[in-house]
């Protein structure tokens, strides 16, 4: 079975059908991972491509350690390095990875909409690795399986997701996701971190941590950005964690067993205590490692389909 | 010359009329209305089963030039006024430089002259440089033909500023026509600040933006006096705002886009974030649309305005952010009107022409949108139920920047005249 697209941009469009085909994809994934010699021929000969628009550690080893693991060859770019500082368009560093011939092109960029522009002019599979406040469906997915390989189910999981909603494309990417597999997703924080609206996703709002992690069985805190202080969407990082910081006490106000997650980097001491994040009940590193799986079935999936053709092509 | 526009129906709204009549042109002017008039010497167009208009009047234009003749230039933008049936234009003054002083107002006007095209009122800008320092001198340029000013393009933030242009504009009986955003509340902004922005993940521009600018221009306008012309007004308390300053009898007037009363900010999703979606105020939600819709019905929006913004295709080419605000519009602004106000049943054809003619002409006290003998001989005539499918590569303007690009629309211009002279006929007839 494969996934019938060319592209993975969003979870906002995909099926819980395709969800899960890419969770238990990814599943025999960590069993690959898992052998002395973690490396199959899956991929051998496909040309796949990261192109990436801000830094990044986790989600860009991730993905090319997954591309490796299936035996593509990788090429990375990295906008320090490349026409990119001369100014190059985005139009024009598609139409060249067009060109040159690429299978799959994993890019991450700071803007929303970036990579469902690329899809429409690539040949190949866009993978989205987070686009502005848009998306970041690897990290959705393997979001959902950390919390199903933990859990052993999605459906009807209470999760409390706490932090800057806002600004983050991981938030609406695990509400989507969570919300198609029949999870109850709440959203915790201030109004000013807070997209407008975002009721309207399917998800619960409140600015009271309590009240949002009531009996929770997934405790997910966001990475507070230190510049939101500068800009003014909270008064200091004293208050955020005093309001909205988790630590082992707060902890207690979740399900006995909930998990507490993070996507990375952390700050310590900020929305997340030390003791919290390295007890046992962090999942935060099989996150990591789960996120390797997934972005192995996404690229599996999309490289070993059927030929899609490109969409009707601009009249301009 | 004579032309005679034979067995049309004429709606022309300034004079009550929608029936089916000959229009005998001579000289440039209207010369008669009448059944079955007979002037054996006249160039003869057949209107029968056509509508016979005033030219249309767009009272928001950005012809680009001087400065930005990349963009368009002054006779592909009125070219592209008559092939959408527009006759009279008002340009907006953010050009490089600024439409200022008299020099540069001179400039637009004989171009526009030499281009032969629709007839061009330039508006002036209301400080030298965009700056919204110190004032242009206002009395100068009404003389050289500017109708009003305007601070389209960088709007004004400066409370005590505007209200220094209302009173001096009002000396000089000008309108002051507003750009109403309140940059501090929009800034950064891609697209309307909804549910649609939370999910695309773009930063959104909320309503309250352009709502604070048309409040304060509200009260300014009253205690000044000054005539307040509101541009592209997209949001529904916007237009409430408006009719209750009008019921006050403070002098306001406004128009609306054929983009915001057509479409809603899920057409930036739905087209998968085309740039052709973007532009300033943004593309609301079907509460405003029904709103504006409403405010044209009832006279509260004066009149329909394009907004026609063209953009060189490396500015729309672009990631979603950073893409150029603006679309054309002069080319579609009829498609557009006949399919979204007309065929749905909320206006009927001839209210629809009094929005594209007469009704915008008197809010900003034009000569033009009527065919009352004497006046000036600037007709359209139109098919008003012939389908057509919008092909960006085929504008006469060098702005390809639409979002109804591929969209059937209705209503096919057959003739434009300016002046008595043909400038414009379909390809097909």
């Amino acid at each position: 079975m494969n996934l019938n697209r060319k592209d993975v941009i969003a979870l906002q469009d995909m099926s819980a059908e395709e969800i899960n085909l890419c969770l238990d994809t990814a599943d025999s994934m960590r069993d690959v991972l898992k052998r002395p010699v973690p490396k199959v021929p899956a991929l051998q000969g496909k040309r796949v491509v990261t192109l990436f628009y801000e830094p990044s550690t986790r989600t860009r080893t991730s993905f090319e350690a997954a591309a490796k693991a299936l035996s593509a060859d990788v090429v990375n770019i990295t906008t320090s390095a490349s026409s990119i500082v001369k100014g190059e368009t985005l139009k024009d560093t598609i139409y060249n990875l067009k060109a040159i011939g690429m299978d799959a092109l994993i890019m991450r960029h700071p803007m929303g909409g970036a990579p469902n522009w690329a899809a429409r002019v690539f040949t190949g599979s866009v993978l989205n690795a987070g686009d502005g406040m848009h998306e970041h469906p690897s990290q959705g997915l393997l979001d959902l399986l950390t919390i199903r390989q933990h859990k052993g189910r999605i459906d009807g999981m209470k999760v409390a997701i706490i932090g800057d909603i806002r600004h983050s494309r991981v938030a609406r990417s695990d509400a989507w996701g969570m919300t198609k597999l029949g999870a109850e997703v709440r959203f915790v924080g201030p109004p000013t971190l807070m997209p407008v609206e975002v009721e309207k996703m399917g998800v619960k709002v409140t600015p009271d941590l309590r009240e949002g992690i009531d009996g929770v069985d997934v405790v997910y805190t966001l990475r507070i950005q230190l510049e939101r202080q500068q800009g003014g969407l909270f008064p200091s990082i004293r208050e955020y964690a005093e309001l909205f910081g988790m630590n082992s006490e707060r902890m207690k106000w979740a399900a006995d067993d909930a998990l507490l997650m993070h996507p990375g980097p952390i700050n310590r001491g900020i929305e997340l205590s030390s003791e919290l994040a390295d007890s046992p009940r962090s999942v935060i590193l099989d996150q990591v490692t789960n996120g390797v799986a997934v972005r192995m079935a996404l690229l599996f999936l999309l490289l070993t389909g059927p030929d899609h053709a490109l969409p009707e092509p601009e009249v301009n | 010359m004579k032309t005679l526009i034979r067995g049309g129906r004429v709606i022309d709204p300034a004079n009550g009329i929608d029936d089916v009549l000959d229009v005998l042109l001579e000289s440039g002017e209207v010369a008669a209305l009448a059944k079955s008039i007979g002037a054996p010497d006249a160039e003869v167009i057949d209107a029968s089963g056509q509508v016979v208009a005033p030219g249309f009047v767009d009272l928001h234009v950005h012809l680009r030039t001087p400065g930005q003749e990349h963009k368009e230039t002054i006779a592909t933008g009125t070219r592209a006024a008559v092939a959408g049936g527009f006759t009279t234009i008002c340009c907006m003054p953010n050009t490089d430089p600024p439409i200022h002083d008299r020099s540069v107002a001179e400039l637009v006007l004989s171009q526009a002259r030499a281009a032969g095209f629709a007839k061009v009122i330039p508006l002036a800008a209301v400080s030298p440089s965009l700056k919204h320092e110190t004032l242009t001198e206002m009395a100068d340029l009404k003389a050289a033909g500017c109708a009003a000013v305007s601070d389209d393009g960088k709007a004004i933030q400066s409370s005590s500023f505007l209200r220094r242009i209302l009173e001096y504009a009002s000396m000089l009986d000008l309108p002051v026509v507003l750009h109403c955003e309140d940059y501090g509340l929009s800034e950064g902004g891609a697209m309307n600040e909804g549910y649609q922005s939370t999910v695309l993940g773009l930063k959104g521009m909320p309503r309250e933006a352009e709502e604070v600018g048309i409040m304060r221009a509200i009260l300014l306008a009253k205690c000044t006096g000054a005539h307040v012309h509101f541009c592209h007004v997209s949001t529904a308390y916007g237009v409430e705002m408006i009719r209750r300053a009008k019921a006050e009898g403070v002098r306001v007037t406004a128009e609306a886009t054929p983009h915001h009363f057509s479409l809603t900010d899920e057409d930036v999703g739905r087209q998968n974030y085309d740039t052709n979606t973007k532009m300033v105020p943004p593309l609301r939600t079907a509460d405003d649309v029904a709103a504006l819709v409403e405010g044209l019905k009832e006279g509260t929006i004066d009149g329909i305005a394009t907004d026609h913004a063209p953009h060189a295709t490396e500015d729309k080419e672009v990631e979603y952010d950073q893409a150029a605000f603006g679309i054309v519009g002069l080319e579609t602004a009829l498609g557009v009107t006949l399919k979204y106000l007309v065929e749905p049943g909320h206006v009927s054809l001839s209210d629809a022409v009094a929005m594209l003619t007469c009704r915008p002409a008197a809010a900003l006290k034009l000569s033009a949108g009527t065919l009352t003998p004497e006046s000036a001989a600037d007709v359209v005539v139109f098919n008003p139920t012939q389908k057509w499918t919008v092909d960006p590569g085929k504008f006469h303007s060098r702005g390809r920047n639409t979002p109804y690009a591929r969209c059937k629309l209705l209503g096919v211009v057959s003739h434009t005249l300016v002046d008595g002279r043909t400038v414009h006929t379909h390809p097909a007839t």
